[in-house]
């Protein structure tokens, strides 16, 4: 599904990731986690096209996506959400989704100008789409709503509702769980494996490891900018340079 | 004349030039809010729609009603050439380099103008009747009402883009937040283009609208241009209702100004008020105090 071939990022004289590679498997929740500075951040932004790497590759569906415009990613089937969650402020919870199902909108530059009719029932037909997606994380009564008056919780489902509407294949959430109480998480938890259920494969960067253990299939820990280790939560729980990194060594 | 009907003399007037104010500022402020930059050389999109439709009808001998839309059609290639050629390419320069490039672009839009055409000055045939129409004891030129009717249509046509149509909505959402707008799949170099089309349509439109009452040579654009700006300035950049009002305010006070003062002032005002705006409400007439841009 997706491939990290010997990704290295060097930002001026600092080594922020160092040759890691690892698979994403489809159809599968992965959780990448890592102590503070691990990398983890700078990944996704690497995999998602905001920072070039210095070297490696990355590979999507068996081709290189290394330098692609970031809005041809979401056409690709590859979206993500954000830590501090980026929403239209201006715009409703109900056109902040609706713009998300812009990329699979059929009027182009000059259709929506020119041939007003088709956009009408379009947008009647993207409308209704977006409601489902706001059913579906559950916060379709707040489709009226300005999205910069949704407390944080909401607004993180609003974010996934919006990424949802791109129908990608892979979803990347970046520290999800942040910001969220502990029932909001036990909901959100519900939501990622929904998410898996329909076939859409969920890479995670989390700093909650009950949330982390609980719903990921794999996980791949990073430390200082290198792959550490790569398994089932159980193997990780067991791994001792992991235990090590986390808690710090003995000596 | 009673002092009455003198008034609303200079407000109806006032309300025409300033429905043309409105158009070129919400030109001004569909470009801001797609690229963060001001685009200098919108008052040349408003000279080229006069310009054009005049060259259509003396040269190819296009009647008015062909000459509108084909003039119009033409001033937008010019800004999406604009675009294309002057801004794209740079798209990663500070936004200060860019507002440069735009005066560049209207000097050089300017130039070219006399070049081709000349430096007289040309009147547009109106578009219905030179008679005027009394209003309680005002005289109204039809010319007025085609102005302030296109006006209302235009930025009827503007608004429902921008609040119904799918592009309308990825294009506010460019302007909000360009990030998240690429990651849900929107070309936002797509949405500048198209900014800069729209506002070349709307400007060019607005240009060949008051043509016929006040005049148009290779270089109305400038004048134009910066009351326009002003515009979008008391409306604090905003592509709807704040710009057009303060599109209005601006004209109706030029007006008065004009008729009670004296006529020598009447540029002088709209730039009075466009600094007092600037210095005393920079967010505009109606907006609230930035408190954070990230």
């Amino acid at each position: 599904m997706l491939e990290l071939q010997g990704i290295t990022q060097i930002f001026g004289g600092v080594t922020a990731l160092n040759d890691v590679s690892f698979s994403i498997h489809a159809d599968q929740i992965t959780g990448v986690i890592g102590p503070n500075g691990a990398g983890k951040t700078t990944l996704f932004n690497i995999v998602t096209g905001i920072y070039q790497q210095t070297r490696g590759q990355v590979i999507f569906e068996g081709s290189d996506i290394s330098g692609i415009p970031v809005e041809r990613l979401a056409a690709k089937g590859m979206v993500r959400t954000f830590q501090n969650i980026e929403l239209f402020g201006q715009m409703t919870v109900l056109e902040n989704v609706m713009v998300g199902l812009h990329s699979k909108s059929k009027s182009g530059l000059f259709a929506c100008s020119f041939k007003a009719p088709w956009a009408i029932t379009e947008e009647r037909r993207i409308r209704e789409e977006a409601h489902e997606w706001l059913r579906f994380v559950g916060i379709e009564q707040l489709a009226d709503v300005q999205a910069s008056n949704l407390p944080f919780g909401k607004g993180r489902m609003l974010e996934i509702a919006r990424a949802m509407a791109c129908k990608p294949r892979l979803i990347l959430m970046d520290e999800p769980a942040a910001g969220l109480n502990s029932q909001e998480t036990v909901g959100l938890a519900e939501l990622i494996r929904k998410i898996r259920d329909l076939g859409v494969t969920v890479v995670l960067v989390e700093h909650d490891m009950e949330l982390v253990m609980d719903i990921c299939d794999r996980i791949v820990v990073l430390n200082l900018g290198q792959k550490l280790a790569e398994g089932t939560p159980r193997e990780i729980q067991d791994n001792p340079e992991v235990i090590a990194a986390y808690l710090g060594d003995d000596e | 004349m009673e002092l009455g009907n003198q008034l609303l003399q200079y407000l109806l007037s006032g309300l025409s030039t300033g429905a043309i104010y409105a158009l070129i500022g919400i030109g001004f402020s569909i470009i801001y809010n797609a690229t963060g930059i001001i685009n200098f050389a919108q008052g040349e999109f408003v000279m080229l729609g006069g310009m054009l439709t005049l060259f259509l009808m003396e040269t190819l001998k296009l009647p008015l009603w062909a000459a509108i839309p084909l003039a119009v059609l033409l001033a937008t290639l010019v800004g999406l050439l604009f675009e294309r050629l002057a801004i794209r390419p740079l798209r990663k320069a500070s936004p200060i380099s860019l507002v440069i490039i735009t005066i560049g672009g209207s000097i050089l839009i300017r130039g070219l103008s006399m070049l081709i055409w000349d430096k007289d000055t040309h009147a547009l045939p109106p578009f219905s009747s030179e008679e005027p129409i009394m209003i309680a004891g005002a005289t109204v030129l039809p010319q007025h009402f085609w102005i302030l009717g296109i006006t209302v249509v235009l930025i009827g046509l503007n608004k429902w883009f921008f609040s119904h149509t799918i592009s309308g909505k990825a294009m506010r959402a460019c302007s909000y937040n360009p990030r998240a707008a690429g990651l849900v799949g929107i070309d936002v170099r797509r949405m500048v283009l198209l900014s800069f089309v729209i506002s070349a349509a709307m400007g060019s439109l607005a240009g060949i609208i008051v043509a016929p009452l006040t005049m148009t040579s290779y270089d109305v654009g400038v004048m134009l241009g910066l009351k326009g700006f002003c515009a979008a300035i008391i409306g604090g950049m905003s592509s709807g209702i704040p710009t057009v009002i303060g599109g209005l305010i601006l004209g109706v006070l030029e007006s008065l100004g004009a008729g009670l003062i004296s006529s020598g002032y009447k540029d002088a005002i709209a730039f009075v008020i466009l600094l007092l705006i600037l210095f005393i409400r920079p967010q505009g007439l109606f907006g609230k105090p930035e408190s954070e841009r990230v």
